[in-house]
């Protein structure tokens, strides 16, 4: 129990003293994470309305894949991507490994599955509702498509932000790929491993206190923002 | 969607720095804490920003084999002398050395602390059958672990014997937590922040001696590596002021390397 009142404590006091190496690692953390959940999202979101509007031979079987690869363990991620991206490897000329870009590349990997898989859920109940009216104005494939998202957005955010915590909390994969370099790319979680493995439990828990913090108020700042452009429902 | 792409490219993009040197390096150099007085250095009087990859022996190999890093700094001669031997890296530079030594229990149920030597100290774990946590993971610890059970002859399995597959510090948090016999590096127990109820049982025996060697990445090999700063790294880490850091570098008072590079080429 002593452990953890010290590791509050020191996260209390990285956070008042603003901590330059924890502001450092903080903002790796969101831009790294960030950046892959909008860029899995602009992947996913489609791709989960495309699959809940389209009927195709395969459709069972690729829903069924999809909503496997949500459990895709994020250190075989990481191991496929870092051998992607050695020199060794077929993608080795980018020279990427190592960067935050390689770690971008991993998380994007590891939750567009997710967010299509709970994206396709929404917008699968919202197509059933809208089928009807969608077809009687014989819209295209693509305005349907447009429609549903539009005004699933609310769900869909939903699937955005259960991608983003899976990938902000992810040490596995941006071990391997991004390789924990100080001031190069270390994150949250990775700075956390480190700092158990130096056995200083409180200064890693004060770090995990701060992912917590961090996720809560990305979380909440989200909602607010989609609070205040709602009119009516949705 | 314009917005959404420039976002992204103003995240994605990454700064260019001046010059910057990969070197995949031991758990154990890493967690003594001597990195954080080098790097500084290096990098005043040098100019190279060293990015250090913390991995164990096995893996930093791994690294320099594929080109992912411009030199490695590591402590497993025989592997060592392989990897330059397959044409991996250019030649093979001794640096400095620090030494093993055995962590147990307080109450030392095996009776280390009266080992005479290393070989004796595993016999009396293994007679004893008392837990033994393992790294197992081919680092340059684990190597030399295993070399040492070959040399006192004694069978290592069984339900006491405990590789955790993990680095020196996830190693030594396991042994506190089953309260179990470990072998580490001195540099990494001195700094290691969780030691609880264990203590240094016994240290000494020449074999112990731990030999840190740096070795650049053939350049012919992979031809993007930055082979200029990692020989000017060489050039620096056996040099006068790397000298004067590594010896004078302590913990509570212990000194914990000693530098013994070749001056002469």
């Amino acid at each position: 129990m002593g452990d953890i009142w010290e590791g509050i404590s020191a996260g209390f006091w990285l956070v008042v003293t603003l901590d330059p190496d924890l502001v450092e690692i903080t903002l790796m953390s969101l831009r790294v994470t960030v950046t892959a959940t909008i860029v899995a999202s602009c992947v996913a979101l489609p791709f989960g309305a495309w699959l809940a509007i389209r009927r195709f031979r395969y459709r069972r079987f690729v829903i069924a894949v999809l909503n496997a690869m949500m459990g895709l363990p994020p250190v075989v991620v990481g191991l496929i991507v870092y051998l992607m991206l050695s020199r060794s490897g077929p993608l080795g000329v980018l020279g990427l490994l190592f960067t935050p870009t390689a770690m971008i590349i991993a998380q994007v990997i590891i939750i567009t599955p997710l967010i299509a898989s709970i994206a396709h859920q929404a917008i699968r109940d919202l197509w059933a509702d809208y089928h009807d009216l969608l077809i009687s104005m014989s819209t295209s494939k693509r305005q349907r498509i447009m429609t549903l998202i539009w005004d699933g957005r609310r769900a869909l955010l939903t699937a955005a932000l259960a991608g983003f915590g899976r990938a902000i909390g992810e040490v596995g994969a941006i071990m391997i790929v991004g390789g924990n370099i100080d001031h190069a790319t270390r994150v949250l979680t990775t700075a956390i491993a480190l700092e158990t493995g130096k056995g200083d439990f409180s200064l890693a828990l004060g770090l995990g206190f701060v992912l917590i913090a961090l996720a809560v108020t990305v979380n909440v700042v989200i909602h607010v923002i989609g609070r205040t452009e709602r009119e009516g429902k949705w | 969607m314009i917005r959404i792409l420039a976002c992204v490219l103003a995240l994605t993009g990454t700064t260019v720095n001046a010059e910057t040197l990969k070197v995949a390096v031991t758990t154990s150099f890493h967690n003594s804490g001597l990195s954080d007085i080098l790097l500084p250095a290096i990098a005043e009087d040098t100019g190279i920003e060293v990015q250090l990859l913390v991995v164990g022996t096995g893996q930093a190999l791994r690294l320099g084999e594929a080109g992912d890093v411009d030199a490695i700094l590591v402590h497993s001669r025989a592997a060592e002398e392989a990897f330059v031997a397959n044409g991996f890296g250019t030649h093979r530079r001794e640096i400095m050395y620090n030494d093993f030594v055995f962590i147990g229990p307080n109450a030392d149920p095996a009776n280390v602390s009266e080992a005479t030597s290393a070989t004796d100290a595993l016999t009396r774990i293994a007679q004893a059958k008392a837990i033994f946590v393992s790294r197992g993971d081919d680092s340059g610890t684990h190597k030399k672990e295993l070399s040492l059970w070959d040399a006192a002859d004694v069978a290592h399995s069984g339900d006491w014997y405990r590789p955790v597959g993990a680095g020196m510090g996830a190693a030594l948090n396991t042994a506190v937590g089953m309260d179990a016999y470990i072998m580490a590096d001195r540099a990494s127990w001195l700094n290691f922040g969780n030691k609880a109820d264990l203590a240094l049982l016994f240290s000494g025996d020449p074999v112990l001696f731990n030999q840190y060697a740096y070795i650049p990445v053939d350049p012919n090999l992979h031809t993007h590596v930055n082979n200029g700063a990692a020989m000017a790294l060489e050039g620096w880490l056996t040099g006068a002021h790397a000298a004067a850091l590594i010896d004078g570098y302590t913990i509570n008072g212990e000194t914990l390397f000693t530098f013994n590079a070749d001056k002469g080429s």
